[in-house]
């Protein structure tokens, strides 16, 4: 009998990667490519969606080349893809209208400031369950109305569409300007600030107030059913999946329980919990938001800590400061001492996100002396990560009622042993990685698998998820307790750094 | 200012002389090619050996590029750049033959694991990352023997046996060693303790050089058959992530 596959397409901040898995969940084909990252001026980040998907186009068919499959063998196709990301198209050429603005970007500063006092973050979090941020969608589609002339009129002639990263490969996979499915998820849709978080549509006092007209918007479908058949590329595939990266990974890890978490270590790393179909608004800094929702069963939310700078820092060390050459190389240098020499790096490069969300925020490195070498700072960088962890599993701890007994983990990071012992010590909680690291691409996988039935159900999923590796904590609990303590108190010092006038200064001279 | 050392002339002229032939060459060789005196000829490949530019076959006693002259320049790899790049594979290598994997690469006369995924059986395992294995007793070190990537200097008291099946004896580990280059991949049955085994295979870098390898290992009755074979279908699975982990560090061929 011929083997028949999922392929997930996992479209990521800096890559795009092609996967196919067998029935048992195991990874038989990969296939990358890296996209260009635009920094046209300090805070803003973009990339060329079209770049995005003529990538799609090439590793698809590198990725079936690599295990000799051919179209017929591909059971579904689900996506994952980098959330809040927004990329604005036009419904009849296809072109995107000028460079999707990525999740990192902070162009929207002032405005989100501005949002924050009045009408402030309840009225916000009442309905979208997100306080302001820089983060999200709505503010991006707001500052491009803003910005762009005539943009905000097409779009009320309903010459435009608007997509997070699914939307748009989704309706260029099933036909473009030719018919093309413009729709999105709930996990993603979630992420725009403009729907409703119990109801899951287009909350209409949302959308009046950011102004945005409902012909821009995708129609918003389950996680997981089949969306229809692609006409590009796979002609015949049925597309059965869409998941927020991170939403994919905890489905990939199969936290299908309240309680489970997981935390994804890439560009940013992110910790969710399901919290099950109970919506829990935090009371410490972190997001409420969808796990996911299957076909049309209720559904499942979860808590969120989000961290921006986390693997980034690896690659600013690496690119920006020429310290090592490739990112693993980080704990070949972190290993020449013993500690952090007392140096700690907050990486607060476009302010802090969970659990404190402060724009104002910018990077610091602190407790310089002659004696620190970069091994000392490498050391830091990784370190970064783990405190962060720490603060994000803090609040979800106080906010869930539960404690996080062990941490699931995945993302590229995951292969660095001294960073994975790191968390062990710093959480206090065993570390645990799962057999199939590369989890955002196999929750998209599962998620497609189980809308066209090559998956019966979710106890199946369960049973493939396998122990690969487990780091146990080993830290004197005092030592824990001071460490802790001088990071809270490198913190501090990055907080207000960007002055309330900084951002109209930069508007002024910028354009 | 001084000229040119004529020594290290003639030894720039026999590493150019190996590595334009495809075959080893021998002494008498060498010295006529380069018209110069045997005895000359012996004392620059010996200090040429001894730096690990050139190496010696045991047997024929014939000459070749050493491990240590293509390590120079690009073919350095760093160990968690290795981890970082085949992370993928050995997953999918535990995965499908459902034993714990790890990979290899020699340090100071042992293997160096830098790589470990547990049997997928969820029992209770610790990650042994770090750990040292012996070179002469484990599937991966005799493929680095193999290949060129380690080289074994045997104490006085002659090679460790852990096990009676260890090979301790020099022309006897040669022997087993030429057969993994000619089969390209190499197992160890019961040397290094009693009741398991392991089968390995090269990582290539650029240019072929092997980097590194990559191996499973488990209890005896899962790894042969009950002739104390290695089972082929494990063998070939272990060829294959070794060659997916190689192409994604750059080796063509393989």
């Amino acid at each position: 009998m011929v083997e028949r596959y999922v392929m997930s397409i996992d479209q990521g901040t800096t890559s795009t990667r092609c996967i196919l898995f067998d029935h048992r969940g195991r990874l038989v084909s990969v296939a990358q490519r890296e996209h260009r990252q635009y920094f046209p001026r300090p805070g803003w980040v973009e990339h060329d969606a079209m770049e995005i998907w003529r990538n799609v186009q090439r590793i698809v068919p590198e990725a079936l080349a690599g295990v000799g499959a051919d179209a017929a063998q591909i059971a579904a196709i689900g996506i994952a893809n980098q959330r809040e990301t927004t990329v604005l198209w036009d419904r009849r050429t296809g072109t995107p209208l000028g460079r999707a603005i990525v999740w990192q970007d902070t162009r929207t500063a002032p405005l989100v400031d501005a949002l924050r006092d009045r009408p402030g973050d309840e009225f916000f979090l009442d309905r979208c369950g997100l306080p302001p941020s820089t983060y999200f969608s709505a503010p991006r589609i707001r500052w491009l109305f803003d910005h762009v002339e005539d943009l905000e009129k097409r779009a009320r002639n309903g010459e435009v569409l608007f997509g997070t990263m699914e939307s748009w490969l989704i309706w260029n996979l099933t036909g473009g300007v030719d018919g093309g499915l413009h729709i999105s998820d709930p996990t993603n849709a979630s992420r725009t600030m403009l729907v409703n978080i119990r109801t899951l549509t287009w909350d209409p006092e949302l959308l009046d107030f950011f102004g945005v007209p409902r012909p821009l918007l995708p129609e918003i479908r389950s996680s997981a059913e089949s969306y229809g058949e692609a006409r590009a590329l796979l002609p015949g595939v049925r597309i059965g999946a869409a998941l927020g990266d991170q939403q994919a990974a905890l489905f990939g890890q199969t936290c299908f329980s309240p309680g489970e978490a997981k935390c994804t270590y890439g560009t940013g790393s992110f910790l969710l919990m399901n919290t099950g179909t109970d919506l829990v608004h935090s009371r410490n800094g972190l997001l409420t938001t969808v796990a996911y929702k299957i076909f049309n069963q209720p559904t499942v939310y979860a808590l969120e800590g989000p961290m921006a700078v986390t693997g980034s820092l690896v690659q600013w060390f690496r690119d920006r400061l020429g310290l090592i050459s490739t990112a693993p190389e980080i704990e070949t240098l972190a290993r020449t001492v013993e500690d952090n020499g007392g140096c700690y790096i907050v990486p607060a490069f476009s302010g802090l996100f969970a659990p404190y969300w402060r724009s104002d925020a910018r990077g610091v490195i602190v407790g310089l002396t002659s004696y620190i070498t970069k091994g000392h700072l490498a050391r830091a960088v990784l370190e970064a990560t783990a405190w962060q962890t720490r603060e994000v599993v803090d609040a979800v701890n106080a906010d869930s009622g539960l404690t996080l007994k062990q941490l699931r983990v995945d993302g590229g990071m995951t292969s660095d042993n001294l960073l994975m012992q790191m968390l062990a010590d710093v959480l206090d909680v065993p570390v645990v990685r799962p057999l199939v690291a590369e989890t955002v691409s196999l929750g998209a996988a599962y998620a497609a698998g189980l809308a066209v039935g090559y998956w019966p159900d979710m106890e199946v999923l369960r049973r493939n998820w396998y122990r690969a590796g487990q780091w146990l904590p080993d830290m004197d609990p005092e030592r824990r307790a001071y460490e802790y303590e001088s990071w809270k108190r490198a913190v501090e010092r990055s907080l207000g750094w960007i002055r309330p006038d900084d951002a109209a200064r930069a508007r002024r001279s910028g354009q | 200012m001084a000229g040119p050392v004529q020594s290290i002339e003639r030894a720039a002229a026999i590493l150019r002389l190996l590595a334009a032939g495809s075959r080893r060459l021998g002494l008498g060789e060498i010295a006529s090619s380069l018209g110069l005196a045997k005895g000359t000829a012996h004392g620059i490949l010996r200090t040429l050996q001894g730096v690990g530019f050139v190496e010696q076959d045991e047997t024929t006693g014939k000459y070749q590029l050493g491990a240590a002259l293509l390590h120079l320049g690009t073919s350095y790899l760093d160990v968690n750049e290795l981890r970082s790049r085949s992370l993928n594979w050995a997953d999918a290598l535990a995965a499908r033959s459902g034993e714990a994997v790890r990979l290899g690469t020699p340090l100071e006369g042992q293997v160096l694991v830098v790589h470990h995924v547990f049997r997928p059986d969820d029992t209770l395992q610790t990650l042994d990352v770090g750990t040292l294995l012996p070179l002469h007793a484990s599937s991966l070190g005799k493929v680095l023997l193999a290949f060129g990537t380690a080289t074994l200097d045997p104490p006085e008291e002659g090679l460790r046996a852990y096990t009676r099946h260890t090979l301790v004896d020099p022309g006897e580990l040669n022997r087993a060693l030429a057969e993994i280059r000619e089969l390209g991949w190499g197992a160890e049955v019961q040397e290094m303790s009693m009741g398991d085994a392991g089968i390995a295979a090269p990582i290539r870098g650029h240019g072929g050089l092997v980097v590194g390898a990559i191996g499973l290992s488990g209890r005896v009755e899962r790894i042969c058959d009950h002739r104390g074979r290695p089972l082929p279908a494990l063998v070939a699975l272990v060829r294959d992530a070794a060659r997916a982990i190689s192409r994604e560090l750059g080796a063509t061929r393989w």
